[in-house]
């Protein structure tokens, strides 16, 4: 946009985003031998923080849960929905 | 973060740690190709992803405030069918309005009447905590028989929330939408395929959506999903859709948990588990029976 | 559109039917409607414009006024050319909203037949509405005769639309908004030219530009906020100038800021807006050919207030008294309040009227006795009540 807003009006700019990682009192941990890459925690992660990666290593699984620690509040649900118990939460 | 959930809401948003209601932002807007403006009533979801400076909607967003969300994406809508006509604009465009349970059950109604009514091409969300979250958890016309609200405590002569919630479901097909539909965040498909479903609707479209509260609730935060879930699965909070009429039920749980698997995870309802309160938790258990009864004629009539 | 009036017209129309005509002419995008004693012909007129294919609007039928303006606040923040129009009660319940079509700056025009406020209910006109709605960061535009509606409102649109800023047209309920007047439309294309398509400088509808309307602000930033919006509709004068200008320009009808009437050499001059203007003139006609100074200033703009072309004015006046029609309870009337800010600098005796609340007649002889009032060099505090019976 290229005219300066007026009034009570704003725009996204990820920059300005507080980086609310600051919250987390515990993290969630991937475990590399547990996770299989099925997704249900980047499904039910309410910060959209979870992404599948290609593993690189010689895992039978072809995906590895990484979590974004710049926007994880350390809410715990992954850990929870989990089905194979990959994701820990350690204390930070 | 992930990419493709975050094309529409980014993260950076002050939702309460372990809260569903981006999951229910992304799950809904990710169910439409075509682009969206949102329509948002003060409440949760609009504090937490607009303070200024910094926004999280990536996509074009207006806040007027607590009671009109269904009158301003009234306004939104007229103005893109007469700027479509005119030539202004090519795109089809899609236009969803949230609201919290205060902002629909009470004191939106009117402005979402008028625009149920009225037929505008608009998704209306409801995304349902039970009460005015926002504002510390007093009791709204959403919230459950029994809960401890901050306006309707438990005490010596209380068991805290009098009556039953308000049939948002039957005021709102009572205006003759052709989709509406109640689902709940732990069942994140079941709300896609009803958004998807709500999207290609002709006319206005209603999805009430079950959202667990972790502060007022009272639960850890790593628990909306298993607490979303076991609404559902003690029939608190069934999943069912009404298509031009006609009632279907999406989930029919054979054998329903009882009642106080669900109230027992929350501290709102803690003080029922009291010798006292014994014939409240029989009575809740009576409604949800009663209810889910009605619903299984009403879904059973083809 | 069909049916374009191409020439100017002679017509006779009410104040209301005067607004109709000049949205017919302005074309609207979007006009969510709702009815009220004594704005209804307004939209009434409107909508039979909209069911003869007259104009391209998307008319809503909303359900209270509250919704009127909150659709209305959404119609604009997409783009849309947008226009409303109320009275009273349904000004009082748009109130909340009226806020956040200033402070989002949305170029929203709404015409305001004004009328008295509840209770005791009472459908006559006084200023009692736009009073209330005077801090709501609205423009204020005040209209003396149907003339004026028809003129204020096509300036108004443009305005609006200019500064980005809403706008009130107002005129008095029943005594403008269902009187017949002679009045003369301008062409259809006039119109068109002069109020030109509206540019949004940001719209939800702009897809590649999205941008958050209404956030959350907090003690850090809410402050400046506020500081911006004052500035700008102050800064919104010299831009009414330049428009009614132009708007002389294509009319041959002036306006400005206030109309003087026989002020120039005036002593005791009378400070008033709306259609009791009328009267007044008359009053000044016939006390002027008995000899005495007198004159009188009727403010249109009312929001911005004009301080210091009002001092202007008045600085050489003996005394100045200020009709107001409208109480502000527990405090003194609005406009008088208005003028002794105008005048703090020097000294002269301001005297309070309040006339004609909730349809009261206002008689010449009640208008004259304000004139002899300060021709006598009566002092009194507080108010006086213009033609009220003795409690």
């Amino acid at each position: 946009m290229n005219k300066k807003l007026v009034g009570a009006t704003i725009e996204h700019d990820l920059s300005k985003a507080p980086k609310t990682g600051n919250w987390r009192n515990v993290r969630p941990e991937v475990d590399k031998d547990k996770c299989t890459g099925c997704g249900t925690c980047v499904k039910y992660c309410p910060e959209a923080v979870i992404n599948l990666r290609e593993r690189r290593d010689d895992s039978k699984f072809k995906k590895l849960a990484k979590i974004d620690m710049d926007f994880c509040k350390g809410c715990g649900v992954c850990a929870v929905e989990c089905p194979f118990k990959a994701i820990k939460m350690e204390k930070e | 973060m992930n990419k493709k959930l975050t094309e529409k809401l980014a993260p950076g948003h002050s939702t309460c740690a372990g809260c569903g209601i981006p999951s229910i932002v992304r799950t809904v807007l990710g169910a439409t190709e075509d682009p969206v403006v949102v329509i948002n009533a003060t409440g949760c979801l609009e504090v937490t992803t607009t303070l200024h400076p910094y926004s999280a909607w990536k996509v074009p967003y207006i806040h007027n405030a607590f009671e009109n969300a269904g009158a301003t994406a009234s306004g939104v809508e007229a103005a893109y069918k007469v700027l479509k006509r005119k030539g202004l604009i090519k795109k089809n465009v899609k236009f969803v309005a949230f609201g919290g349970d205060g902002g629909t059950y009470d004191i939106g109604l009117q402005a979402l009447s008028g625009m149920l009514e009225r037929g505008h091409q608009v998704l209306y969300v409801a995304y349902d905590n039970q009460g005015y979250m926002n504002t510390g958890g007093q009791r709204s016309g959403a919230t459950p028989m029994g809960a401890n609200m901050e306006t309707t405590p438990s005490g010596k002569e209380s068991f805290g929330n009098q009556t039953d919630r308000k049939d948002i479901m039957q005021i709102v097909a009572a205006h003759h939408v052709k989709y509406l539909a109640q689902s709940n965040v732990a069942y994140i498909e079941d709300l896609a395929k009803k958004a998807k479903k709500a999207f290609e609707t002709e006319g206005p479209s209603f999805l009430l959506v079950l959202q667990p509260c972790t502060n007022v609730w009272k639960y850890p935060t790593s628990q909306y999903v298993r607490i979303g879930k076991l609404a559902t699965e003690t029939n608190f909070w069934p999943l069912f859709e009404i298509e031009n009429g006609k009632y279907v039920l999406n989930l029919d749980i054979k054998k329903p948990k009882p009642i106080e698997d669900f109230l027992q995870t929350q501290k709102r309802f803690k003080h029922l588990f009291a010798p006292e309160n014994v014939e409240v938790i029989k009575t809740i258990q009576k409604n949800i029976d009663r209810k889910w009864k009605e619903l299984l004629k009403k879904t059973s009539n083809k | 559109m069909k049916d374009k009036n191409t020439k100017s017209k002679r017509i006779a129309l009410t104040g209301g039917a005067a607004a109709a005509e000049a949205l017919r002419q302005i074309n609207p995008d979007v006009a969510p409607v709702y009815p009220i004693t004594p704005q209804t012909p307004i939209i009434e007129g409107f909508a039979k414009f909209e069911a003869d294919g007259k104009v391209d609007t998307e008319i809503i039928t909303v359900e209270s006024e509250h919704s009127a303006m909150s659709a209305a606040i959404g119609a604009s923040a997409a783009g849309a050319r947008t226009i409303t129009a109320t009275s009273s009660q349904g000004l009082a319940l748009m109130n909340e909203v009226l806020y956040i079509a200033s402070g989002t700056r949305l170029p929203i025009l709404m015409l305001v037949s004004a009328r008295a406020l509840s209770a005791p209910i009472n459908i006559h006109g006084d200023h009692s509405d736009v009073m209330g709605a005077r801090d709501s960061g609205w423009i204020q535009i005040f209209s003396e005769n149907a003339k004026e509606v028809y003129d204020n409102t096509i300036i108004g649109m443009k305005l609006a639309e200019k500064v980005e800023f809403p706008v009130m047209v107002i005129m008095d309920g029943f005594t403008t908004s269902h009187s017949v007047e002679i009045l003369e439309t301008l062409p259809d294309e006039v119109v068109e030219k002069f109020v030109g398509k509206f540019n949004p400088s940001r719209s939800l509808l702009d897809l590649d530009n999205p941008v958050t309307f209404g956030p959350v602000s907090l003690p850090d930033s809410y402050f400046e906020f506020k500081i911006e919006q004052s500035k700008a509709i102050f800064d919104a004068k010299d831009e009414y100038l330049k428009i009614v200008k132009d708007f002389a320009s294509v009319s041959g009808r002036s306006y400005d800021i206030f109309e003087k009437y026989k002020t120039e050499d005036a002593e005791h001059i009378i400070v008033l807006m709306g259609s009791t203007v009328g009267t007044a003139k008359n009053v000044v006609d016939e006390l002027r050919e008995q000899g005495k100074k007198v004159g009188l200033l009727k403010i249109k703009l009312f929001r911005p207030f004009p301080y210091k072309e009002v001092a202007e004015i008045l600085k050489n006046a003996k005394n100045v008294a200020v009709m107001d029609r409208a109480i502000s309870f527990g405090s003194v009337p609005p406009l008088y309040s208005e003028i002794i800010n105008s005048v703090f600098s020097f000294q002269l005796s301001v005297f309070s009227y309040v006339y004609a609340l909730g349809g009261r007649d206002i008689f010449a002889e009640n208008i004259e006795s304000v004139f002899e009032d300060m021709i006598k060099g009566e002092k009194f505090e507080g108010t006086k009540y213009l033609n009220a019976k003795n409690l």
